[in-house]
């Protein structure tokens, strides 16, 4: 793909944290304008008409030198396989690259009018019809889907000449563009692989002002079919899009924008970026003094604009108003400073039935000899298993008649069996208390974020009641929000902290990371508190206040860019080991995937 | 305006009146614009020699931009036939149904090919996910993604 286009230039910022990724955010006008380009190129090197082109890209998912190899080898098959000539008519017409032009034909019995400029191939044949059976005859027509014969019926054909109503085309495209959300439309006639072009829908869905057509729909019937042509318009672009590595759609319902990050377009480059975007759209821009985008202005990342001083962060509700998301992976946040792969294993570990096995393992024990499940819910330690009648010593495992006795004397303590058995669920016991430990913490941050609301709420009553009993401004008071801002922000990197610190390797690097997490937290912690802890009444009490959690602001902001940053730069250098594979990274040759430039 | 579907349903049935059904496809009942029931028969050698089928079709106003709903009945002393494309509670797979429908196909195409495709079959079997996708299947067999097997049975 081309990506001289203006709209991929990366604005140069002086200095880029490590932890964030070069972006654009363009609107779907941006796209479309990318999109012409690529349309216009093959147009001129073809020496096709756009509908062609469009035609054409759309069927080899825009891969330009592809279609253009494949066009060059045999421009005929290419063209059926697009949909844009049928088998039989290009056989019969030798000419096939000058001019494959779709074409399009209005055979309208009662005033015949061609609908707009005829594509550059103006001397069509009148080739015979492929299928005789549809084609007008000169004394009436009948549609053949709703059998309507009035002389006053408009009809419309691609270019295999399939002829049907204009009503039926219209139900037909709806059909396919609203209800299938489909680009592409072939032809209504059984087994016919043409499909229509974009000028051909836009005709009949939003014909030309003053045309007859246009003319003879009801406002109802003119407002249905420019809204499908827009979702057909949505439609084109998404495919675009989602052919284009380096593009992303926005995930966030009912927006049209898309992020461009050619740095994060190959899966390899996902084991050292964490490529968290913003698609540059605002839903509600309260307080934020930073321009929302328009078509061609992209957005910066607010992070990457005003993250290196508290003072010009934008009051960010923890993603409430700008549609943060990862270019990598379907994670619909912010998910820094833990890689996709790594945030897609944690988050299928927790939504994981696993635990619940592991649940299991930990409280129960199985029979030694038919594996029955059982948890032993009181009683004595001679078990007896309900299905195989086996008995057996609950602790040791062993069975009950090498004990001997009739009263319990577990004297067996060292037999094998017995071991290995209590080595398994020791294990198993283990390993559930450390997830929980991870998980545990992981939630509690996701739910102070999402208690945020709250504090927000909060937080506004104090800056009221702040102005009111002090002489500050209400700019003065701002410190309040800025403080609960940035606690949000910190909270949901601690959160993915506990991700990625459950899939470390227990090393040196562990070790530092942790320290990294601790000091974090801790301030965090102590932020919330001055945050949630009373007001002071008096002129003094607040001066102190504002003093202290200015200062702790900076300082949690400082831990949080020393925590991202930290690991961002262990993911370039290779220094993070898995203790589980993850996708992407390789794990044969340790030595290569350590340093790495 | 009527649906789109009364009218090409009218004239479908006013065509299966005057011009009478292909041999081997029976007109059971069209007593309105929704649900008709047909019986096809496959006529000459065939595995299914002397055996007769009843066909369910329920049509959307849509139709025939929609396709329509064919089933075998099954039940009342009906059975589906046995064929690798059609499971025991007569939802049928077949392309043309689903994603290769077109509306300039009409309720005799259906019955003509769901004759031929019997007509094809070369031996009697279920298809092999028969009691999986029986267990769950929707009631509306539109309702279903199949995957079109093999065309050539």
């Amino acid at each position: 793909m081309d990506m001289d286009n203006e709209d991929f230039k990366v604005p140069i910022k002086e200095k880029k944290k490590a932890y964030e990724v070069d972006f654009t955010s363009l609107s779907q006008t941006a796209i479309e304008k990318m999109m012409d380009s690529e349309l216009e190129h093959i147009a001129g090197i073809f020496g096709v008409d756009r509908d062609t082109a469009a035609l054409l890209l759309r069927h080899l998912q825009w891969n330009k030198e592809r279609l253009i190899e494949k066009y060059m080898d045999n421009a005929s098959s290419v063209s059926i396989d697009a949909g844009i000539s049928s088998p039989s008519t290009s056989t019969s017409s030798p000419t096939i690259p000058s001019a494959p032009g779709p074409s399009r034909r209005t055979t309208s019995r009662s005033s015949t009018k061609v609908l707009g400029p005829s594509p550059s191939t103006s001397k069509q044949r009148r080739t015979p019809p492929p299928a005789k059976k549809y084609t007008p005859s000169a004394t009436s027509f009948t549609c053949h889907i709703c059998f309507d014969d009035s002389p006053s019926l408009k009809t419309r054909a691609l270019g295999c000449e399939h002829t049907f109503c204009l009503g039926c085309w219209v139900d037909y495209l709806g059909s396919r563009i609203r209800d299938e959300q489909e680009l592409v439309i072939p032809c209504m006639a059984e087994s016919c692989a043409l499909r229509a072009p974009d000028s051909f829908v836009r005709a009949i869905l939003v014909p030309d002002a003053g045309s007859p057509e246009a003319k003879s729909m009801t406002p109802e019937e003119k407002a249905a079919g420019q809204k499908l042509w827009e979702r057909f318009g949505e439609l084109g672009v998404r495919d675009f899009v989602g052919a284009n590595k380096a593009l992303k759609y926005c995930p966030y319902p009912a927006c049209t924008n898309t992020v461009s990050c050619p740095s994060a377009s190959t899966k390899a480059s996902l084991t050292r970026i964490v490529p968290i975007v913003t698609c540059g759209a605002r839903g509600i821009p309260q307080t934020s003094q930073s321009p929302s985008s328009s078509s061609s202005s992209p957005a910066l990342n607010p992070y990457a604009a005003g993250g290196g001083s508290s003072d010009n962060t934008t009051l960010d509700t923890a993603a409430s108003k700008e549609h943060v998301y990862c270019f990598g992976c379907p994670v619909e946040s912010d998910h820094r400073p833990v890689v996709c792969g790594v945030a897609r294993m944690w988050l299928k570990k927790c939504a994981d039935d696993s635990e619940t096995a592991n649940w299991i393992k930990s409280n129960t024990k199985e029979c030694p000899i038919c594996q029955s499940t059982i948890e032993k819910n009181g009683g004595c330690n001679h078990m007896t298993c309900k299905k195989c009648k086996h008995e057996f010593c609950w602790v040791c495992m062993g069975p009950w008649t090498e004990h001997g006795t009739q009263w319990y004397s577990c004297n067996r303590y060292e037999e094998k069996a017995g071991i290995d058995a209590r080595d398994q669920q020791s294990q198993s016991r283990a390993s559930l208390e450390r997830y929980l430990h991870y998980y545990n913490r992981w939630a509690n941050h996701e739910q102070s974020s999402k208690l945020s609301l709250d504090l927000y709420a909060k937080t506004e009553k104090k800056m009221e009641s702040l102005q009111s009993s002090s002489a500050l401004t209400w700019i003065e008071v701002q410190f309040m929000r800025k403080a609960v801002d940035q606690a949000v922000r910190c909270r949901r990197t601690l959160q993915w902290t506990y991700a990625m610190g459950y899939f470390l390797e227990n090393d040196n690097m562990k070790e530092l990371f942790e320290a990294n997490q601790r000091d974090l937290e801790r301030s965090v912690e102590e932020l919330s508190e001055l945050l949630e802890g009373p007001v002071p009444v008096d002129k003094e009490g607040i001066g102190v206040l504002r003093q202290k959690v200015t200062d702790k602001t900076v300082y949690v902001q400082m831990r949080n860019e020393v925590m991202l940053e930290d690991t961002a730069n262990g993911l370039v250098e290779g220094r993070w080991k898995w203790n589980a594979p993850v996708e992407g990274f390789s794990y044969e040759e340790d030595g290569d995937v350590d340093v790495l430039p | 305006m009527a649906a789109i579907s009364t009218r090409r349903l009218g004239k479908e049935l006013k065509e299966i009146h005057s011009e009478g059904c292909p041999v081997g496809v029976t007109l059971v009942s069209a007593d309105n614009f929704e649900c008709w029931y047909f019986t096809i028969q496959v006529m000459g050698e065939s595995e299914y020699e002397g055996e007769a089928f009843m066909l369910k079709f329920r049509f959307e106003p849509t139709y025939p931009i929609a396709s329509p709903a064919v089933q075998f009945v099954v039940g009342n002393g009906q059975e589906a036939p046995v064929h690798p494309h059609v499971y025991s509670n007569g939802h049928i797979c077949a392309s043309i149904l689903g994603n290769e429908w077109s509306p300039v196909l009409g309720v005799i195409s259906i019955c003509v090919t769901l004759q031929s495709m019997l007509a094809s079959c070369k031996k009697k079997e279920r298809p092999t996910d028969n009691e999986r996708y029986v267990k769950h299947a929707p009631e509306n067999p539109k309702k279903t993604r199949f995957e079109y097997h093999d065309d050539d049975v």
